[in-house]
């Protein structure tokens, strides 16, 4: 797994490439962490990850928790398909929004 | 590093083979995700050495085996915490040596690799009906789940259990037939597409037959005639108590099994919808001395089996084996089974499959007083889920009406289920008994309420309601047992054809009988329980004991909604009448008094003569009135309700009792009239011209209500 990340515009983007298991789950969530002690508002761009495990989704729901009580918010963008199923059925994805291009997801939070 | 992660267990002590591990905690159970590592705890009584494998998930050989340190055992609990470990993607056993001593209970084998019985989940089937490692060496290996689901406000319903009306699932059988339309058939995801099917029904509970992980490849054959393979389908043979079945999971093959459960059931709840668990702790599916080594029987024997004084297996369960389920130690892993479903699945209830065993001593005689049902009826965790017992094993004991209930516990009301099905047929003598039975049975449950007795007609166990009128006998030819499995006791008639006709007076007949069946069903005190597909005229084409088919014969083929739509639309008439009536769902039996003074008794009985039952022996007809003032013990008033039921031939004039307060009969049901005269909407329900009499068709049942 890689990840880069880049701060624009008040915004985190994250892009990552790979997938996101028990392997890795640790390391992304630790790097992100550290990105938003300032910010709380990101962009998560998954249209290189092939699969995300259950501990992966977890990841990305503690996250969501850590950013909500800071009244933020994360995007996410280009979830392929199977993996949306998999959110859908184990109930991860009534916690995100998902979007289906970066641009899309920045109109959301100049929305906002 | 945080305050919390500054403790000195989190950090190894030993090295074996570069894998780093420490004194482990004995509780719990099983293994436990812990900062840094896994904690794996596992008891034997008799076991002289205890050996963790650890796999890669999909491999053949073990990538470590830990010996445990004799300093690592408390007691007979060995405990330890192994550090590193890729939790999302090894599997676990244990050898434990010890003697093999059959005599004296102890069948110890060091070669076998043997899967926790806390194991959270369990691989080796994670897609069903995959034969991929039907080969490999100790194919069901203990793995480890996350048990931090995210439930947001999510809790058990606790619906009344009087106002329950459970419909009985199986996970596959529900949508695996291609026209049930789901993306992923035959699985929980599934389910979860239907629950706008299971509001617009009106039911309030489902019970799902066992989700325990089992293997469905136990016994597996090929039929000689049709060369169809058959399959352990229904999965009474449980392989773990903690693991849901993996296989019913479109996610399974991802390890992720918990969480779509999960999901499924934080749904069913927010569509007010309870989830009962079929469970089986009479058995497991290690088989007598013959059977495969797969868990208890490697790790402890002794403790976990009633055995025979020469050591071999009681057979009460009529599989090979029985859990000695009175034991201390099995008694408290049934009790932190259950309780592990009810905190962490939040499920509702439990039905206990030939629930007498668990009232069995450890050497097998019926106890008077069985510590491990006192236990779970007294459980404060347990406090506020249904228990539901099949109050009979395959020993012969039988204890409908006389199960050991601690105020708790509920039965399923098998002299119910046949009383019902003989008058339907138009037996004599069993007037009296349906009185009964449509009370709630107070002959048998009078000190513990109506709600003590599930009321079903059909289970999966037996005829649907349909065959249960259009065969005269069993047709199991398909099992490969030469139509020797099943019961024979089926009560049923086939109106006059056995099986499928073109004759439309036959098959007219059977449509009404299915719709006497399910008046009398939701018009009677307790708690009904309705077959999956008995809504839409499902047949199994006259099996009555489809145990072993993974096809049609299981599947529900959804286009019967539209074909039999009359079936559809009068079952959800009848399930929400019993819904808007309280009259209908008494906690406690009547008193036939009229303690409101009303005018009337709560319930009074009638026969083609208003205030006059007719109780001999050739009778066949039977009426009652149920008078609204006296719903709920009086706390709410419901409408009167009148049912008539002929079940001879012919029809019959019956008169009707008069009410009061100007109050004026209402029809909502005639089931002898075709569609849309067999029903009227709720409220929108027909004044009776002729209040005095009514004309019930021969096999025919009428509900009126007067407002």
């Amino acid at each position: 797994m890689k990840v880069a990340i880049q701060t624009k515009n008040n915004i985190v983007y994250i892009t990552i490439q790979g997938s996101i298991d028990s392997n890795t789950a640790g390391e992304l969530q630790s790097r992100i962490m550290e990105e938003l002690v300032s910010l709380n508002r990101v962009i998560m761009d998954l249209t290189n990850v092939g699969f995300l495990s259950s501990a992966g989704l977890r990841v990305l729901l503690m996250l969501y928790r850590q950013l909500n009580s800071n009244g933020g918010k994360m995007l996410l963008v280009n979830v392929s398909e199977e993996i949306c199923d998999i959110m859908s059925m184990t109930g991860f994805i009534n916690f995100f929004e998902l979007y289906s291009s970066i641009e899309e997801a920045e109109k959301k939070f100049k929305l906002t | 590093m945080s305050a919390l992660d500054n403790r000195i267990d989190f950090y190894p002590t030993n090295e074996y083979k570069g894998i780093k591990y420490r004194r482990g905690r004995v509780l719990p159970f099983g293994a436990t995700l812990v900062p840094n590592g896994v904690n794996f705890s596992v008891f034997s009584s008799a076991a002289t050495s205890c050996t963790l494998v650890l796999f890669n998930k999909n491999e053949e050989i073990p990538y470590a085996e830990i010996p445990l340190p004799d300093e690592f055992r408390v007691g007979n609990v060995y405990a330890i915490i192994v550090f590193g470990l890729d939790y999302e993607n090894i599997e676990y056993g244990y050898r434990m040596d010890g003697p093999y001593d059959p005599q004296n209970g102890h069948r110890f084998d060091k070669q076998a690799v043997l899967s926790d019985p806390y194991a959270k989940a369990i691989g080796g089937r994670d897609r069903w009906r995959d034969d991929s490692n039907l080969k490999r060496n100790y194919p069901f290996r203990s793995r480890l789940v996350f048990d931090d689901f995210d439930w947001e406000e999510d809790n058990p319903l606790e619906t009344p259990m009087e106002d329950l009306i459970i419909y009985e699932i199986h996970v596959r059988g529900f949508t695996s037939h291609p026209s049930s339309g789901v993306r992923h058939r035959g699985t929980f995801a599934a389910i979860r597409e239907k629950i706008p099917y299971l509001r617009d029904l009106g039911i309030n509970c489902v019970e799902l037959m066992p989700i325990y992980e089992f293997d469905e490849f136990e016994h597996s054959r090929t039929n000689p005639d049709t060369g169809d393979l058959l399959v352990n389908y229904w999965g009474y043979s449980t392989l773990n108590f903690f693991a849901p079945k993996a296989g019913y999971a479109a996610t399974g093959k991802y390890g992720m099994a918990v969480d779509e459960l999960k999901t499924l059931i934080k749904e069913l709840h927010r569509n007010g919808i309870e989830v009962i668990l079929d469970v089986v702790f009479n058995h497991t599916a290690e088989g007598d001395h013959h059977g495969p080594t797969i868990s208890f029987r490697g790790i402890d024997n002794k403790t976990y089996y009633m055995l025979t004084p020469d050591g071999y297996y009681f057979n009460f369960s009529g599989t090979g084996n029985t859990l000695n389920c009175n034991h201390p130690v099995v008694r408290n892993t049934v009790l932190d089974c259950l309780r592990y479903w009810a905190s962490e699945y939040h499920i509702d209830g439990f039905r206990f499959d030939l629930a007498s065993i668990l009232g069995r001593a450890q050497d097998g005689s019926p106890l008077n007083n069985p510590p491990l049902l006192e236990s779970l009826a007294h459980d404060p965790i347990l406090a506020k889920c249904k228990l539901i017992a099949e109050a009979w094993d395959a020993g012969g004991l039988y204890q409908v009406g006389a199960f050991p209930a601690y105020g708790r516990w509920a039965e399923w009301n098998g002299k119910y289920r046949d009383t019902v099905r003989k008058f339907l047929k138009g037996d004599h003598n069993t007037v009296g008994q349906l009185s009964q039975c449509m009370q709630g049975s107070p002959e048998m449950y009078l000190h513990r309420g109506t709600t003590a007795g599930i009321n079903f007609i059909t289970c999966h166990d037996g005829f649907t309601l349909y065959d249960l009128f259009a065969y005269n006998e069993k047709h199991n030819w398909a099992n490969g047992e030469n139509n020797q499995d099943g019961c024979n006791d089926n009560f049923s008639w086939n109106c006059g054809w056995e099986g499928e006709t073109d004759d439309t007076a036959v098959n007219l007949l059977r449509h009404r009988q299915i719709k006497n069946a399910l008046t009398i069903l939701m018009l009677s005190q307790g708690v009904p329980m309705i077959l999956m597909g008995d809504e839409m005229g499902r047949t199994q084409k006259g099996n009555n004991n489809t145990y072993c088919h993974d096809s049609d014969f299981n599947w529900l083929d959804w286009s019967l909604v539209r074909e039999n739509f009359d079936l559809f639309s009068f079952a959800r008439h009848i399930i929400n009448f019993r819904r808007q009536h309280p009259i209908l769902r008494s906690k406690e039996h009547y008193c036939n008094r009229d303690y409101k003074e009303s005018g009337y008794a709560d319930i009074t009985f009638h026969g083609t003569k208003a205030w006059h039952a007719d109780w001999s022996e050739s009778n066949t007809v039977f009426a009652f009135m149920l008078d609204g003032h006296q719903a709920k013990n009086g706390f709410v008033k419901d409408d009167a309700i009148y049912v008539a039921a002929n079940m001879h031939w012919d029809a019959l004039d019956f008169e009707l009792p008069q009410l009061s307060e100007n109050r004026k009969w209402h029809l909502s049901v005639n089931t002898s009239m075709v569609p849309p005269e067999t029903f009227y909407p709720l409220n929108s329900e027909p004044v009776l011209e002729n209040q005095s009499g009514f004309i019930v068709g021969g096999r025919s049942v009428i509900v009126l209500i007067g407002k």
